[in-house]
């Protein structure tokens, strides 16, 4: 269940592959909606995000590839033999970005709980050890903002909108919410001795901010007693996954060695 | 003034290539033309993004992925920027779209053909929207204030579809055996399709000599279609591959290429409904919009409660 | 007056010729009341210059319609600032009295600089 990928142990290099794997699996994942939105304002607004998680995860993979390279010259790692070329196993991302899309409320939560979490840990990496990493996260952090607010009105819209969006948003939140414990448990490669940042620190922060819009949204935050659900930093996904890399490799594993 | 005097003063404007804007007088004909056109215009541009949307999943580097992404958004505006446009004439969103999914307005049958493989997003970006492309140049200058001015926007936004669509079909070009073929492939399904996009031929259009009087359209079918096919046969030896048609050859009299006669009772067979996916193309607009109907009553149930919050505070 | 057009390109399939009536599901007319109000959006591609008519777009408050005219006419790096209004709250003159509103400006040439002829020696004014 390996392939040459596992061989590339060096700690921020998995890192940067989970926070590119993550942004890239959510990126596809709302890509579904192209075309299908619910109004064609909102349909341009998701591609948006979109188009933004995608180039987030293009300049990780790249500076990822680009040490690996530099560790091992003959690897020849690009950003597409990343995205492309690894194993089920070898995904990083957190489950929470692989599951359907599901309805508008499914994706915008899931948007929301993703974005906070991912405001917070990128105004981390700011000053993580790491410079070049830091440089990314600074120019992410931009969109970042911008996808906390986005989400954070359509929360509040369907939370506090019609009984039936507020239903389907209490749906949405017993579905995903299961996941979200998942982004503060610091894998082996996660530790602050290599990144530099406590991410089970930015646990309470989290709850504060999402907690805040999910009340004025009238919606009662889950409690904390919920079984949660793990594996995606160490590559045990859900039964999602491999369709989704059905998909995502499907050319690149027809026509090996092919140029696009 | 008299009805008779407003329409002379409509017909001088035209005729001295002045804009016609929302609230001039216009004849009621004019209007409902402008009306279907423009719709139809927005709705093929809706209904576009359904074929090249079947692969922004599948599309085989990120980079790729991400040019098709941004390409398939921009329809989405410029379906945006016409339905505004359309809207300016008194007619709303809402009804434009119903007429779409009740199966009364059209849309541009091209799009009732199937993506089949990765070549065939090179082929709609240089054929389908090389033609496209044709088509709206000339409606840049149309005489409709705000149908000319979203052409503009998007003539200026689209330049990047058709070299986007030649560019994957060269890197196939210059690839392994399979790619060459698949690049071939695409090409013979969607040259005649294309070209059929620019409608019947001139004899069969009589009446549209009218719509060129009123500068809604600036030329005709056949001389549209010439144009595309000319620019075609050249770039098409760059690819190093070949169009369908035995009878494609440059007419040094006329200076222009002689082509093939295209296949007419397909063109309105897939017209009247019968084409490989006009049930799906339909069927997903309809589901989008329906299920996002909960959607959009909850934006608007939630800004109305914020609004009587303001009043009462 | 009744024209029929009989071009078929993007804009005018008519709809006698049409196919595709609806062996699909029905679809419910709409009386347009559950749209979203329309807005005009303005954008000012730089400092420094005016805030021009961009297009208009449709969104349930200012708030949103304002991500909107970001997400729908910003895309490309076309703008720094935006405004919005809703559409019914825009009021226009009306063409049928621009005779009135405008012509008389035309015989006021003197408000121009190139109606007055100064000496060759006074340049730069």
């Amino acid at each position: 269940m390996t392939s040459k990928h596992s061989s590339y142990k060096e700690p921020l290099i998995q890192y940067l592959v989970f926070l590119a794997d993550t942004n890239l699996i959510l990126s596809q994942r709302n890509s579904e909606w192209c075309g299908h939105g619910p109004v064609l304002e909102q349909d341009i607004a998701i591609t948006n995000i979109t188009l933004d998680l995608l180039g987030q995860a293009r300049l990780l993979y790249q500076y990822a590839a680009e040490l690996i390279n530099k560790e091992n010259p003959s690897a020849n790692e690009t950003e597409d033999t990343l995205a492309y070329h690894r194993l089920e196993r070898e995904y990083k991302n957190l489950l929470l970005t692989e599951l359907p899309k599901g309805d508008w409320a499914v994706t915008i939560l899931r948007q929301f709980l993703y974005s906070v979490y991912q405001q917070l840990l990128y105004t981390e990496l700011l000053n993580g050890k790491d410079k070049h990493l830091a440089a990314i996260a600074e120019k992410s952090l931009k969109e970042t903002h911008y996808h906390v607010k986005w989400s954070s009105e359509w929360v509040l819209r369907l939370g506090d909108g019609t009984p039936e969006s507020h239903a389907r948003m209490e749906n949405a939140l017993l579905s995903l919410w299961m996941y979200t414990d998942e982004m503060f448990i610091a894998a082996a490669y996660e530790d602050k001795s290599i990144t530099g940042i406590a991410v089970t620190e930015l646990k309470k922060e989290w709850l504060t901010r999402v907690s805040a819009i999910l009340q004025e949204a009238t919606l009662a935050v889950p409690s904390d007693d919920l079984f949660m659900q793990t594996g995606g930093k160490t590559g045990v996904h859900t039964e999602h996954m491999g369709y989704i890399l059905a998909d995502l490799q499907y050319l690149q594993r027809t026509y090996p060695g092919a140029n696009w | 003034m008299a009805t008779q005097e407003l329409e002379k003063l409509f017909h001088d404007n035209i005729d001295a290539e002045i804009k016609i804007e929302p609230r001039d007088w216009m004849p009621d004909s004019y209007r409902k033309t402008n009306i279907r056109q423009i719709s139809q215009h927005a709705h093929s541009e809706i209904v576009g993004m359904l074929p090249e949307g079947n692969w922004i999943t599948r599309a085989p580097s990120l980079k790729r992925k991400a040019i098709l992404i941004a390409k398939v958004q921009d329809e989405a505006g410029h379906g945006l920027y016409l339905y505004s446009a359309a809207e300016t004439l008194g007619i709303s969103r809402d009804q434009l779209i119903h007429e779409l999914h009740s199966g009364k307005a059209k849309y541009s049958s091209i799009f009732n053909y199937p993506t089949l493989t990765w070549a065939d997003m090179g082929a709609i970006g240089w054929l389908v929207d090389g033609a496209a492309i044709i088509n709206q140049v000339m409606l840049c200058r149309t005489s409709y204030g705000p149908y000319a001015r979203a052409m503009v926007r998007i003539c200026k936004e689209e330049s990047f579809h058709q070299r986007q669509g030649f560019q994957i079909l060269y890197e196939l070009s210059k690839g392994t055996d399979a790619q060459k073929a698949m690049c071939q492939d695409a090409i013979n399904r969607w040259w005649w399709p294309s070209l059929m996009m620019f409608g019947p031929k001139d004899a069969d259009s009589p009446h549209s000599a009218q719509s060129i009087k009123w500068k809604i359209k600036r030329k005709t079918n056949d001389e549209l279609r010439q144009n595309f096919v000319d620019m075609i046969a050249e770039q098409v030896k760059v690819l190093g591959m070949i169009l369908p048609d035995p009878d494609l050859k440059w007419n040094e009299a006329r200076k222009h290429y002689d082509f093939g006669e295209i296949n007419w009772d397909e063109f309105w067979r897939v017209v009247k409904g019968d084409g490989p996916c006009n049930r799906q193309r339909l069927q997903a607009r309809i589901n989008a919009h329906n299920e996002g109907a909960w959607v959009r009553a909850a934006a608007k149930a939630y800004a109305k409660k914020r609004q009587q919050e303001e009043v009462v505070a | 007056m009744q024209i029929k057009f009989n071009k078929y390109y993007y804009g005018d399939i008519p709809e006698d010729n049409g196919g595709q009536q609806s062996e699909i599901k029905k679809v419910p007319a709409s009386d347009g009341k559950e749209e979203w109000p329309l807005w005009e959006v303005f954008i000012r591609s730089k400092q420094g210059l005016d805030h021009k008519h961009a297009g208009s777009l449709h969104a349930v408050d200012a708030k949103m319609a304002i991500e909107n005219a970001r997400d729908v006419y910003t895309r490309r790096q076309e703008g720094t600032s935006i405004w919005v209004v809703e559409s019914k709250n825009l009021f226009a003159s009306n063409p049928a009295d621009n005779e009135m509103l405008f012509d008389p400006a035309n015989n006021k040439i003197y408000r121009h600089p190139t109606f007055y002829e100064l000496p060759d020696e006074v340049k730069h004014m």
